[in-house]
């Protein structure tokens, strides 16, 4: 499965808790553009892989190569550095929530962008960060004053700030309603045509695969179990696949 | 009832993760790059929840035990010494102790929840991926701010608990203003003032890093925060006892006093 020039590439991974072995030998490569899909059961290890992709969980062996970066050799400033160019929508939104909503979009440039800088242009980032997603008016608002679907278009927001060349999103439409979801992978469709941005999203939501996905894996059993447009997969004849788009 | 060896091995094994933990927070304190922001932020917020509590605790304290103890050194016909044994009482033992004490109630708790909840809800992971390093911004500055707070704190209760004295003194007896604070001060040495501020900087440290390590490996869950927040309480109050006992030992193989 040597595809030329993956912007990222993911190599024999292995990762276990204790006796629970999660990733078995994963492999995979995402091209620069795409919009990839992760399918799998709840618990089977997709947001452990995703995790893994930005080295917040150590995987156990195997090798994991982003941007051209094996991630394995990057010292903590290297990482810190080169995390700017990753987008990370967690599963659980994970505002901050002693912060307003302004804050939350602020940090991730504290880090990455000079005071001078920040001074000049964050207040115009940010406005268009939240402009992006139609909640501009929230900027002063606490995260808990937000409804479920808004702190998740926040969190979306705040994961695009920078701009990101690869972003992962964890589960971006779960427990919306089919409106909100249908508008956040239209958002989700409109970031990666407008900065050429590469997505990899872990989703059970059909609607939101068949809107965005180029292409799918089924992560079963720990493994690449298989791959191919959703047209492919749901054509396909193996139980295990056929389950998951009944 | 669990079997006692599982129980001591899983204190030592709290021990040494307690130890490894505080050996990551100097070697995070001297990379470069301090979050000045988020520490003087912290240090507002240690004084701000305490202060109150922590002035009138040291009041009624200093009050309670002048009262108290006039009726034994009345019987020794000793009255005049009042304000000298009451001023070594507080400045050595009572103001610092009840200060680390309410400390640990508040802020110990108070750090293991805001920082378990945030670990729950992958806010501390949410930093990292956002290119700040969470143990700096989020450990490093909280204990700083106790360590730096709890001392200033323990002096303003040294003074209140003193001035508490001043009126417990006066509630039966005859000192003039200056008289007392002329009997106060000179009864107070190097021996008995210098140890008080250190052991209180330790207990600063003490309740700053327990609080943290408890918030910061808190178990998954909401039950997981609850727990982090006891927990934190009750070791950090330990610990205060602890250093306490070790540093009246110090003090006195030193002749200090
Ligand atoms: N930090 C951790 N410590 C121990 N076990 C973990 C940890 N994180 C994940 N696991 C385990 O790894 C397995 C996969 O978890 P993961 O969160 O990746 O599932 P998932 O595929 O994202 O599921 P869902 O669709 O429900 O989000 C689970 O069995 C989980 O218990
Ligand atoms: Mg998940």
């Amino acid at each position: 499965m040597q595809t030329k020039d993956p912007i990222v590439l993911v190599e024999h991974v292995n990762k276990s808790f204790g006796t629970n072995h999660v990733l078995r030998d994963f492999s995979m490569a995402v091209e620069t553009g795409e919009n990839l899909v992760i399918l799998g059961k709840s618990g089977s290890g997709k947001s452990v892989l995703i995790k893994c992709i930005i080295k917040l969980i150590a995987a156990d062996s195997g090798k994991i190569t982003v941007l051209g970066q094996d991630i394995d050799a990057l010292d903590e400033d290297q990482l810190n550095t080169w995390r700017a160019d990753i987008g990370f929508l967690f599963q659980s939104n994970a505002l901050y929530d002693s912060m307003t909503i302004r804050e939350n979009l602020l940090f991730p440039l504290r880090r990455h962008w000079t005071k001078e800088k920040r001074e000049k242009m964050a207040d115009q980032a940010i406005l268009e960060a939240l402009e992006d997603v139609g909640l501009a008016h929230t900027l002063h608002m606490m995260p808990a004053e937000l409804s479920g679907g808004m702190r998740k278009r926040v969190a979306l927001a705040r994961a695009l700030i920078l701009r990101p060349k690869v972003i992962l999103y964890d589960e971006p439409t779960t427990g919306l309603d089919p409106i909100t979801g249908r508008e956040i992978s239209q958002l989700m469709i409109d970031v990666q045509k407008k900065y050429n941005a590469t997505s990899i999203v872990i989703s059970h939501d059909l609607n939101c695969i068949n809107m965005i996905a180029n292409r799918i894996i089924m992560l079963i059993d720990g493994k690449n179990y298989a791959s191919g447009t959703f047209q492919e997969l749901e054509a396909a004849t193996d139980p295990k696949i056929k389950a998951f788009f009944e | 009832m669990r079997n006692p060896l599982i129980l001591q091995s899983a204190f030592l094994q709290e021990v040494g993760e307690l130890s490894r933990f505080t050996a990551r927070f100097f070697r995070e304190l001297v990379k470069p790059k301090q979050e000045w922001e988020e520490f003087i932020n912290q240090c507002f917020w240690v004084g701000y929840k305490t202060l109150t509590l922590v002035g009138i605790t040291a009041f009624i304290m200093g009050l309670v035990l002048t009262i108290q103890s006039r009726p034994t050194l009345v019987e020794f016909g000793a009255e005049a010494m009042l304000p000298a044994m009451v001023a070594v009482s507080l400045v050595r033992e009572i103001a610092p102790v009840i200060t680390a004490l309410i400390c640990a109630g508040k802020i110990g708790s108070g750090m293991g929840a805001e920082l378990g909840s945030m670990r729950v809800t992958e806010q501390i992971d949410a930093m990292e991926v956002s290119g700040t390093n969470p143990f700096k911004y989020l450990i490093v500055t909280r204990v700083l701010a106790t360590t730096i707070m709890v001392p200033l704190l323990s002096s303003v209760a040294n003074a209140i608990s003193l001035y508490g004295g001043y009126l417990g003194t006066n509630l039966r007896g005859d000192v003039s203003w200056s008289l007392y604070w002329f009997q106060v001060f000179n009864s107070l040495s190097f021996g008995d003032v210098v140890p008080s501020l250190i052991k209180t900087i330790f207990f600063g440290f003490a309740i700053g890093i327990v609080g943290c390590y408890k918030g910061y490996y808190s178990q998954k869950g909401t039950e997981g925060v609850g727990r982090s927040a006891t927990t934190a309480v009750i070791v950090a109050s330990l610990l205060v006892f602890i250093i306490d006992l070790l540093v009246v030992q110090i003090t006195d193989l030193l002749d200090l006093t």
